[in-house]
């Protein structure tokens, strides 16, 4: 086979030809590595001159840029709330914390987005407590606000510091979107007890 | 004699029967109570909110338990020493009362934290699994074989049929020595000689050589398809795809912000703090088993520093160094809350499938043309949003559109996003 080739020098010669083509197209394919971001024309122009918000720094002893708010920092907009994250703070929350939104068609549709982003997926989209995770099983336990009392302001108290299995959503939405999910949490209370 | 018998056996039936149904009931009875009131603060074999179920019967007096279940901060406030130790070994969270609960309500779920179901189902259905596995793995190497045996078989035969035929061919007298070529010369001088052929080769090589060389020129810079390994393995695909929880549940900020950001932790351990263990579907192929999954969730705790056993943070956090996918140049400015907020696009339409990726990887290609592209092509969505009513109107008077594009609202300047 092999002295057939060499005294046919065409076909050695593109034989040759074709392995060459083909390594080179394999080393370019080599050079991809999806895990590793591509060149750049002027990475000094791409790439911040400022810091960015979460990446290392050797301005701060702990080597990253986000650093905490100093201590009794007051963000803007921030309204005190003096019911402490404990049981009693939770029955005084129930007791005296009155929502400062009027109820309107506005913060319901508001509080529908919301609680369908935030709360739906455990207590279901009709407040019964049967959200995905619970039907899936990946979460239990999760009551159904029929069963339990409730009115707007230990419902805000929840969200503000989270209950038994429930944590804190006071980090993902603002004092507002908790009053407007508060409205909606009602309304879908009433709507289960007419049943 | 013998009607006795008889009637002491058909008892001793009755009753081994009666107890056996009711024992069934019960435990399924309780399992449903305990997973809509109990299962949010306490589990079976394991220490969360509250402390392990399993056997909490034999450790307690039965008219204690349904007492405690019933209103235990009466019993806390009356001082019965037990309560007291319990309450003050789990930090003083006060259990919720259940007086809705009748005693043998009680009893249903008592019997269910009791059940310890038959262990051998799991280790059965286990060898099952694999040995499926590995018989259909075994039967493709099995076709393989027997494939490339018949086809070389079938080289073997084709080469002793032309043997034979040649030797036929001999003994019968028929010439089967090829015929000789007439000399020509060879390809590549008839080629070489004709010059217009060479011009139309050159002309042909440099186009498709410029071809190439602009196609890797144009995709220094973009990152489409980055898809970097992550400090913990965190999958989209059964967060957002299988669990369906929003985008914005852990990106939040979208909503209201300029940056889609990372969520915190703390954000994590709203779920995580009760699913310490993955029990989901496994991808045995790329090797995402159970324990793989679990082990990411337990370097999430290492990181916001969860003390499992006793349930509570012990204050030693580190940060995880996530690596950042999706990132424009500094000279663009892009506005999360602007397009999810403000113009309802979805999450999908630039990050592509987010819910079906187990490895996150970036979609699209972010460039200027990409954007401009979609800024021509969507309408915007002005309806119900007042602010924009007047100028809507105006501006899709002077085009004379129904549906104004973002680019005729003035997506298309410069300094929208330059500057």
């Amino acid at each position: 086979m092999i002295l057939i080739l060499y005294r046919n020098k065409t076909i050695m010669n593109r034989i040759t030809y074709l392995s060459i083509l083909i390594m080179i197209l394999f080393g370019v394919q080599s050079c991809y590595n999806p895990s590793k971001p591509n060149y750049q024309y002027f990475p000094n122009m791409y790439e911040p001159v400022g810091y960015e918000t979460y990446a290392d720094s050797d301005a701060f002893a702990n080597g990253i840029e986000a650093q905490l708010p100093v201590e009794g920092t007051i963000n803007r907009g921030w309204q005190p709330y003096d019911f402490p994250d404990s049981n009693e703070g939770y029955e005084a929350a129930k007791a005296n914390l009155i929502s400062p939104l009027e109820v309107s068609v506005d913060h319901q549709k508001q509080g529908k987005e919301l609680y369908g982003i935030y709360c739906a997926v455990c207590h279901g989209d009709k407040g019964d407590g049967q959200g995905i995770l619970m039907t899936r099983e990946k979460y239990l336990g999760v009551p159904s606000y029929a069963d339990r009392e409730i009115n707007p302001g230990s419902i805000y108290h929840v969200l503000m510091y989270g209950k038994n299995a429930m944590g804190s959503h006071a980090g993902q939405v603002n004092a507002t979107e908790r009053w407007q999910i508060a409205q909606h949490v009602m309304q879908l209370r009433q709507d289960l007890l007419k049943k | 004699m013998y009607l006795l018998r008889f009637s002491l056996s058909f008892i001793f039936f009755f009753s081994f029967f009666n107890n056996l149904v009711g024992q069934e009931f019960d435990v399924q009875a309780g399992k449903k109570l305990f997973n809509a009131n109990c299962a949010a603060c306490h589990k079976l074999n394991k220490k969360a909110v509250g402390p392990a179920l399993r056997g909490v019967s034999a450790k307690y007096d039965r008219e204690w338990l349904y007492s405690w279940i019933k209103n235990s901060s009466a019993m806390i406030k009356a001082g019965d020493p037990q309560a007291v130790a319990i309450w003050e070994e789990y930090n003083k969270v006060a259990m919720n009362a259940y007086p809705q609960f009748s005693n043998s309500d009680i009893d249903n779920i008592l019997a269910y934290t009791d059940y310890i179901p038959p262990a051998p189902v799991a280790a059965v259905t286990a060898p099952v699994v694999t040995s499926s596995a590995s018989s259909s793995g075994f039967s493709n190497s099995i076709i393989l074989a027997a494939l490339s045996l018949v086809f070389s078989l079938l080289v073997v035969m084709l080469f002793l049929v032309q043997k034979t035929l040649k030797r036929i061919a001999i003994a019968s007298g028929v010439d089967v020595t090829p015929p000789v070529k007439e000399k020509r010369p060879p390809i590549w001088l008839v080629i070489a000689k004709n010059q217009f052929l060479i011009f139309l080769m050159v002309i042909g090589f440099l186009l498709s050589s410029a071809y190439f060389v602009y196609g890797y020129l144009m995709q220094i810079g973009i990152d489409q398809g980055y898809m970097p390994v992550q400090p913990i393995h965190y999958s989209h695909k059964i967060h957002s795809g299988a669990n369906q929880i929003e985008c914005k549940y852990c990106h939040s900020s979208a909503r209201a912000s300029k940056h889609s950001g990372i969520p915190s932790l703390n954000v994590c351990m709203n779920c995580h703090k009760n699913i310490a263990e993955y029990n989901g579907e496994e991808d045995l192929e790329n090797g995402y088993t159970k324990e793989f999954y679990t082990k990411q969730i337990k370097k999430l705790y290492a990181a916001v520093g969860w003390d499992e056993d006793n349930q509570v943070y012990t204050g030693k956090s580190q940060p995880v160094k996530w690596v950042r996918i999706h990132n424009l140049p500094d000279f663009v400015y892009f506005n999360h809350a602007q397009h999810v907020q403000v113009g309802g696009v979805d999450c999908q339409t630039c990050h592509g499938p987010v819910e079906e990726m187990e490895v996150m990887y970036q979609h699209s290609s972010l460039t200027m043309g990409w954007c401009i592209n979609c800024h021509r092509e969507t309408n915007l969505k002005v309806q119900d949003n007042e602010y924009y009513a007047k100028i809507h109107e105006e501006l899709s008077k002077k085009y004379g559109v129904e549906q104004l594009t973002v680019a005729q609202m003035g997506g298309l300047e410069c300094g929208k996003c330059h500057y």
